[in-house]
C-alpha cells in the first residue's frame, strides 16, 4: 500500500535496489516462492471462471463451453431479488457510514478532548472483533429491542433490509474512520491554519482546504465500505429476516443445500463486481499520488 | 468482514495528554476547539454506542441468563451455568481444534509470506507496485466466493484431486481440517504479506551491509539483523491471521466436515439451527471475545504501535 504513497525520488530507488538485492541463488528461491504464491492466489479464481462456462449439471465434470448458467441466472427471480437487495443495502450503508466515519475520523485526528480515548476504543473494536461475535451481538440486540418496542407501543418491527443496513453501517463507520484518519495523519495541519490566518471562516477552511485534501481518503473509505457491505455474509445472515436475502447470503445458503453450476455463474458475477471496485480504488489512489506529489 | 480488512496502519496514540495550560484567552479557544471536536465526532459515537456498545452489553447479559425447559430464553433467572458449560469436553475439543487450526494456518502463512514479502521489497519500485496490485486483487474479491472455489478444486472429481491421483496420491482434502486450513491460508495470506512487506520495505539495508562487512555470513546477517528488524511485521501479520482464523465460521462451513467444526460454527449453531441455546451461545461469544482482546492487547504491547 505504502508503495503508492512513496515520494518519487529516482536516485533513492536505484541505491535502494542495489543494496537490497539478494545473491543470485537466494533470489531464485525467492522468485520461485513468489510464483507459487501467485499461482495459489489465482488458481481458484481461474478455475471458478472456467467452470462457470461449463454446460453440465454436475459442477466438477467438464463437458463443453456454454453461457447456459448465465442465462438461467438472469431469469432467476430469487437471484435477481438478492442482487437488488445487496445493491440497495450497500448504497445506503455506504453513504451513511461515509458521512459518520469521515466526521469521526476528523474528530479523532484534528481535535483533542476528554473521553477521546474511549471513543478511540469504540471505533477500533468493530475492526478486530470476529464476524460471528458481532453477528450474535446484533441478532440479540434487535430481538430484544423489538420486544421492548412491542411491549411499550404495540408496534411490531421485524428483521429485514432495515436491520441489515443498520448493522452494515455499524461496522463500516469504523473502517471509513480508519482510512480517513490515515489520510489526515499524513497531512500538514498548517495548511488549515494558514487558511484561518487568511480570514477563512471555519466552514470555508473546511470546505475549501480540508475537504479537498482528504477527498481521496473519503473516497477510499467509501469504496472499502461498499466492498465490505457487498461481501458480508455472516452478520447479514444473522440480522436478516425471512424475506430479505442479499446475494452472499443466498450463495451461502445454496452452498449448504448442495452446489449447482448456477452458483458458479453468480460467484463469477460477484468476483467481477469486486474486481471492478478494486480497479476503481486503484484509480483513486493513483490520482491521489498524482495530486500529492 | 474482517476478511477484507487492510492492516490498520494508524494506531491509537496518546490522546489523554491535557492541553498545556495557557493564558485565559487561548485556553478559551482551546476549550471551544475541543468542544467542537467532540460535537463533530458525536454522531458516529452515538451510532456506535447504539448499535455496537449496546449489543455488546446485551450479549454479556444473555450469557448470564437461563433457558426454560421448552427452549425459550428466560431473562429472569441469573446464573453462571452457561460459563460452567465452557469446560464440557465437547467445547474443549472444539476450542482445541480451533486453536491448532488457527496456529498452523498462521505458521503456514508466515512461511509463505516472509520470502514473498522480501522478494517484493527487493524488486524495483515500479515492479513492486504492480506485484502489490496483483496481491490486492484477490484480497479484495469476495471471500465467500473465493472459498467456494476451493470446494471445486478439492472436490473428489475436482481438477486438483484428479491431478494428485494421476501422480499416485489419493488424498481426501475436502471436508477435512486440512481442507479448512487450505481455505484459511488462502483467505488470510494477504493479511500476513502486507504488514511483513511494510516492515521489510522500510528496513535499513545498510545495517545488513554493515553486518556483511563485518564478515557475517548471509544466514547470520539475516538471522541477527533482518529478522529482528522485521519482527513488528511478523507480530502484526500473525495476529491479523490468527484472530479471524480462530473465530472462522464461513470457511469451516464450506470446506469442513463433521470432524472440523470450529468455535465460530459451534456458536452459530446455538443461534440458527437445531441447538438454539442463546445463553450458552452468548457465553461462548464472550469467551472468544476475551481471547481476541488478549491477542490484540499482546500485539499492541509487543510494539505493534511502531508498525
Amino acid at each position: 500500500m505504502s508503495v503508492l504513497e512513496m515520494p518519487g525520488g529516482a536516485g533513492a530507488e536505484v541505491a535502494d535496489d542495489s543494496l537490497a538485492r539478494p545473491r543470485r541463488g537466494v533470489d531464485r528461491v525467492l522468485a520461485g516462492n513468489a510464483w507459487l504464491v501467485f499461482a495459489f492466489l489465482y488458481l481458484p479464481i481461474l478455475v471458478l471462471i472456467v467452470y462457470s462456462f461449463n454446460d453440465n449439471e454436475r459442477v466438477g465434470v467438464w463437458t463443453e463451453p456454454s453461457l447456459r448458467w448465465y442465462g438461467e441466472l438472469v431469469g432467476n427471480t430469487r437471484v435477481m431479488d438478492a442482487l437488488r437487495n445487496s445493491l440497495v443495502v450497500a448504497a445506503v450503508s455506504t453513504v451513511v457510514a461515509t458521512v459518520l466515519g469521515t466526521l469521526a475520523g476528523l474528530s479523532m485526528e484534528r481535535f483533542r478532548y476528554r473521553g477521546q480515548r474511549m471513543f478511540d476504543g469504540l471505533l477500533y473494536l468493530p475492526v478486530i472483533i470476529p464476524d460471528i461475535t458481532m453477528a450474535v451481538m446484533l441478532l440479540l440486540f434487535f430481538v430484544q429491542a423489538f420486544d421492548l418496542i412491542f411491549l411499550a407501543t404495540g408496534v411490531q418491527f421485524s428483521r429485514g433490509l432495515g436491520t441489515i443496513m443498520l448493522a452494515h453501517v455499524a461496522f463500516n463507520v469504523s473502517f471509513v474512520a480508519l482510512v480517513v484518519r490515515a489520510r489526515l495523519a499524513g497531512l500538514d495541519g498548517a495548511l488549515e491554519e494558514a487558511a484561518a490566518d487568511l480570514y477563512a471562516s471555519r466552514w470555508q477552511a473546511f470546505r475549501r482546504v480540508t475537504l479537498p485534501l482528504i477527498a481521496p481518503g473519503v473516497a477510499g473509505g467509501a469504496l472499502l465500505a461498499l466492498t465490505l457491505s457487498l461481501d458480508d455474509v455472516v452478520i447479514t445472515e444473522f440480522v436478516s429476516g425471512a424475506g430479505a436475502t442479499t446475494l452472499p447470503v443466498y450463495v451461502f445458503g445454496s452452498l449448504r443445500r448442495g452446489v449447482t453450476p448456477l452458483i458458479n455463474a453468480v460467484s463469477v458475477l460477484m468476483l467481477v463486481g469486486s474486481i471492478l471496485l478494486v480497479l476503481l480504488s486503484l484509480a483513486v489512489s493513483r490520482r491521489r499520488e498524482d495530486a500529492g506529489e | 468482514m474482517s476478511t477484507t480488512v487492510p492492516p490498520p496502519d494508524v494506531q491509537p496514540d496518546l490522546h489523554d495528554e491535557p492541553p498545556p495550560p495557557g493564558p485565559g484567552l487561548e485556553r478559551d479557544a482551546e476549550k471551544a476547539a475541543s468542544r467542537r471536536g467532540f460535537l463533530i465526532g458525536l454522531p458516529g459515537l452515538a451510532y456506535l454506542v447504539a448499535f455496537f456498545a449496546a449489543p455488546l452489553l446485551i450479549v454479556v447479559v444473555y450469557s448470564f441468563a437461563s433457558r426454560s425447559p421448552r427452549g425459550a430464553t428466560v431473562l429472569a433467572g441469573w446464573n453462571l451455568d452457561s460459563y460452567a458449560r465452557l469446560t464440557d469436553s465437547l467445547v474443549l475439543t472444539i476450542a482445541w481444534r480451533s486453536l491448532w487450526i488457527a496456529v498452523v494456518t498462521t505458521l503456514i502463512c508466515l512461511v509463505l509470506a516472509y520470502p514473498f514479502a522480501y522478494y517484493l521489497a527487493t524488486r524495483p519500485v515500479r515492479v513492486r507496485a504492480l506485484l502489490l496490485v496483483l496481491v490486492m486483487i484477490p484480497f479484495w474479491s469476495n471471500f465467500l466466493v473465493r472459498t467456494y472455489a476451493w470446494r471445486m478444486l478439492l472436490g473428489s472429481d475436482g481438477p486438483l484431486t484428479r491431478l494428485l491421483q494421476t501422480v499416485g496420491i489419493d488424498a481426501t482434502l475436502l471436508f477435512t481440517p486440512t481442507g479448512v486450513m487450505i481455505g484459511l491460508v488462502y483467505g488470510y495470506l494477504p493479511f500476513m504479506i502486507l504488514p511483513l512487506y511494510a516492515a521489510v520495505e522500510r528496513l535499513d539495508h545498510s545495517l545488513v551491509e554493515a553486518a556483511r562487512d563485518l564478515y557475517a555470513s548471509g544466514w547470520q546477517a539475516f538471522w541477527k539483523v533482518t529478522w529482528p528488524l522485521s519482527r513488528p511485521g511478523v507480530i502484526a501479520g500473525s495476529i491479523l491471521v490468527f484472530i479471524p482464523s480462530f473465530g472462522a465460521y464461513v470457511t469451516p462451513e464450506i470446506l469442513g466436515g463433521r470432524g472440523s467444526t470450529m468455535l465460530g460454527s459451534y456458536i452459530a449453531r446455538q443461534f440458527i439451527g437445531t441447538a438454539s441455546d442463546w445463553p450458552f451461545g452468548s457465553a461462548l461469544s464472550v469467551a472468544i471475545l476475551v481471547v481476541m482482546l488478549a491477542a490484540a492487547t499482546a500485539y499492541f504491547r509487543a510494539g505493534g504501535k511502531n508498525l
